[in-house]
C-alpha cells in the first residue's frame, strides 16, 4: 500500500506540475493552452538534442528556456486574432497544437526521445518495496516549483499583477497593469513548467516520449477541471486526486474488477472529473463565472 | 492642466453619451462634476482615462488635452503614466485580494521598489485603517472603506490629476463626511482632483469649480460656491422643487436620451 501511495504522489506531482502550467496561463490570458503537450514535447526533444552534448543539465535549462518560449510564440499568435474573444483564442490553441505536433513527428519520427536524466532505472528501497530515484526527484522538484510559483504568486508585485488582471482586466488597465505584460510573462512560466513536467514524464519508469506523448499532458486535464481552472490551490489538489486516484485504481482493479480490464486505470481522473463537475460545476476551488445582464 | 475641449462620446450606434462637452480643469482645483444619472459624467471620466474601450465606447470629436498633450488613442497605462489616476464608478475593490495587495496593484506603474514602498507607507500613514487592515481580505472592508482603499490605490502611483467617480455612491452619512475630507487632503497634498457626484451637496462642498451636465451636454460651468447659491441648481440638486430640466439645454428632439447610463 505504501508503494502504491509513493507511486500515487509523486505522479500526482508530475500531474500537479502540469496543471499549474494550464492554471497560470488561464490566469494571465482565460485561454486554456491545448497545446501545452506540443509545448512540453517541444522541450524535451530540444534536450533530448543538447544533453548528449551538454550534458542534462545545460540541456535541460535551456530546453525549459525553449519551451517557454514556444509558449510565448503560442500567445503571439493568439493575440493576433481580431477577436479577443477568450473562446476564439482556446479554439486556436487546438490548430496550433496540430501544427508543432505534426512537426515535431516529422522530427521525431517514430523514435524516442530520451533526456537522458541523470536518475536511470536506480531505485530506492524504502519500507521495503522499490521507489524509483526519478519519481522521488519528481516529487521534490514538483514540490519546490510548486512552493515558489505559489510564493511568486503571493509576494512579486507580478503575482499582484497577474492575480489582480485575473479577477478584473478594466480595473487593473487602470490601475496601469500591463495585460501584454502579464500575459507574456503568465505563458513562459506555463511553458517552462510544461517542459518540467515533461521531464519527468520521459523519465524511468517510463520509457522515454514519443512523438504521439503531447496527449500525456491532456492527462492534467481533469486535475485542472477538479481544482478550478483559475486556482493554483486547486491545481495542485486536483493533481493531487487524479495522480493518487489513478495509482489506487492500478493497485485495485485488477483485484477487484478485473472486467474492467489493465488500462482501465488511466480512465478514473476522468470519471473523477465528471463527479466533480456534477457536483462543482467550476471546480473545487475555482471562482464561479457570475454575469451580470 | 487638464482641457477637455468639444468632446463627443459615442457608444455603439448612435447613441451619444457626451455631446460638445468642454471642461477645463486648472492645475490644483477641484473641479465637480454633477449631474443626474446616465447624464454622461462617467462617460466623461473614461474619455479622460482611456477606457472607453472597454465599454464599447469612443471619442468621436473633440479632444482631451492634459498640460498641452493629447491624450487622444493613449493606452490607458500612458495616461495614469503621464500622471491621471482613475478611481472608478463603483470603487472596484478587488476583493479576493488583501488591503495590501489592493495597494500594490496600485503601484503597478512604478517600477523602482523603493519609491514604491515609500509610496505604501506615505499612504499606510495617511489612512491609518487600511494599515490596520493590511492584511484582510478588501471584499471585507465596509463601503466607505473601501472608497478609501480605492482612493488610496489611485495615489499608489502619485498622480497630478485625480479622476473620481461617484466615491460617495452607496455610502452612509457619516462616511460621505469623511469620503468628503480624503478629498480635501487628497488636493492639500497637490493633487488636482475632478470628482464626478450625484451628491451634489457633497461635491459643491469640497470644489473650487464646478460643472453642471444634462443629457450630455456641459449646461453650467462656474465657481463652486456660485453654483451652490445658483437657484437653479439648489432647484435641482440641493433639495430644492425638482419641476423640469434646468430649462438651459433645451436638447433637439432627435437627441438619443440615455436614461441609466452610468449604472
Amino acid at each position: 500500500m505504501l508503494e502504491t501511495l509513493l507511486q500515487g504522489l509523486s505522479s500526482s506531482s508530475i500531474y500537479a506540475v502540469l496543471a499549474l502550467g494550464f492554471v497560470v496561463i488561464y490566469k494571465g490570458t482565460k485561454v486554456v493552452n491545448l497545446a501545452h503537450g506540443s509545448v512540453m514535447l517541444l522541450g524535451v526533444y530540444v534536450i533530448s538534442l543538447l544533453a548528449p552534448r551538454l550534458g542534462f543539465w545545460p540541456g535541460a535549462v535551456i530546453g525549459i528556456l525553449v519551451g517557454a518560449a514556444g509558449a510565448v510564440v503560442i500567445q503571439f499568435m493568439t493575440n493576433a486574432v481580431r477577436s479577443k474573444d477568450h473562446l476564439v483564442m482556446t479554439i486556436m490553441t487546438i490548430g496550433i497544437n496540430v501544427m508543432i505536433a505534426a512537426e515535431l513527428t516529422h522530427e521525431i519520427g517514430d523514435a524516442t526521445v530520451f533526456t537522458g536524466d541523470p536518475w536511470g532505472n536506480r531505485s530506492l528501497s524504502i519500507g521495503g518495496s522499490s521507489f524509483p530515484v526519478s519519481r522521488l526527484m519528481a516529487l521534490i522538484v514538483g514540490s519546490v516549483l510548486i512552493g515558489v510559483i505559489f510564493a511568486i504568486f503571493r509576494f512579486t508585485q507580478f503575482g499582484v499583477k497577474l492575480r489582480a488582471s485575473a479577477v478584473d482586466a478594466e480595473t487593473s488597465s487602470l490601475l496601469g497593469i500591463s495585460q501584454r505584460s502579464v500575459s507574456i510573462w503568465s505563458w513562459v512560466i506555463g511553458g517552462g513548467l510544461a517542459t518540467v513536467g515533461g521531464i519527468f514524464l520521459a523519465a524511468f519508469p517510463a520509457n522515454g516520449l514519443d512523438s504521439g506523448s503531447a496527449t500525456l499532458a491532456m492527462s492534467a486535464i481533469p486535475a485542472i477541471i477538479i481544482g478550478g481552472m483559475d486556482s493554483a490551490g486547486g491545481a495542485v489538489l486536483g493533481g493531487l486526486i487524479v495522480g493518487c486516484g489513478e495509482a489506487v485504481a492500478r493497485r485495485l482493479i485488477p483485484e477487484l474488477a478485473p472486467v474492467l480490464g489493465d488500462s482501465f486505470a488511466s480512465v478514473v481522473p476522468f470519471i473523477l472529473m465528471l463527479a466533480v463537475l456534477l457536483v462543482r460545476p467550476s471546480g473545487l476551488f475555482g471562482s464561479k463565472v457570475v454575469q451580470r445582464v | 492642466m487638464l482641457q477637455i475641449t468639444g468632446l463627443t462620446v459615442k457608444y455603439g450606434v448612435g447613441v451619444h453619451a457626451l455631446q460638445d462637452a468642454s471642461v477645463d480643469v486648472p492645475e490644483g482645483a477641484v473641479a465637480a462634476v454633477i449631474g443626474g444619472n446616465g447624464a454622461g459624467k462617467s462617460s466623461l471620466m473614461r474619455a479622460i482615462s482611456g477606457t472607453l474601450g472597454f465599454h464599447a465606447g469612443r471619442v468621436v470629436e473633440g479632444s482631451i488635452t492634459y498640460d498641452g498633450r493629447n491624450l487622444a488613442g493613449l493606452s490607458p497605462q500612458k495616461i495614469l503614466r503621464l500622471g491621471i489616476a482613475h478611481v472608478p464608478e463603483g470603487r472596484r475593490i478587488l476583493g479576493e485580494m488583501t488591503v495590501l495587495e489592493n495597494l500594490r496593484a496600485g503601484g503597478a506603474i512604478v517600477r523602482s521598489t523603493r519609491k514604491r514602498v515609500n509610496a505604501l507607507q506615505e499612504i499606510m500613514d495617511r489612512f491609518p485603517i487600511l494599515a490596520e487592515r493590511r492584511n484582510q481580505r478588501a471584499g471585507l472592508l465596509s463601503g466607505g472603506e473601501q472608497q478609501i482603499l480605492a482612493i488610496g490605490r489611485g495615489l499608489m502611483s502619485s498622480p497630478k490629476v485625480m479622476l473620481l467617480d461617484e466615491p460617495t455612491l452607496g455610502l452612509s452619512p457619516q462616511m460621505v463626511e469623511r469620503v468628503a475630507d480624503t478629498i480635501r487632503e487628497v488636493n492639500a497634498s497637490g493633487v488636482t482632483v475632478v470628482v464626478v457626484e450625484q451628491n451634489a451637496a457633497m461635491a459643491l462642498g469640497v470644489a473650487t469649480d464646478g460643472h453642471v451636465i444634462e443629457r450630455g451636454r456641459v449646461v453650467l460651468s462656474d465657481s463652486a460656491a456660485a453654483l451652490r447659491d445658483s437657484p437653479d441648481v439648489r432647484r435641482l440638486f440641493l433639495g430644492g422643487d425638482v419641476d423640469e430640466g434646468l430649462g438651459l439645454d433645451a436638447a433637439p428632439a432627435s437627441l438619443a436620451t440615455l436614461t441609466r447610463w452610468s449604472a
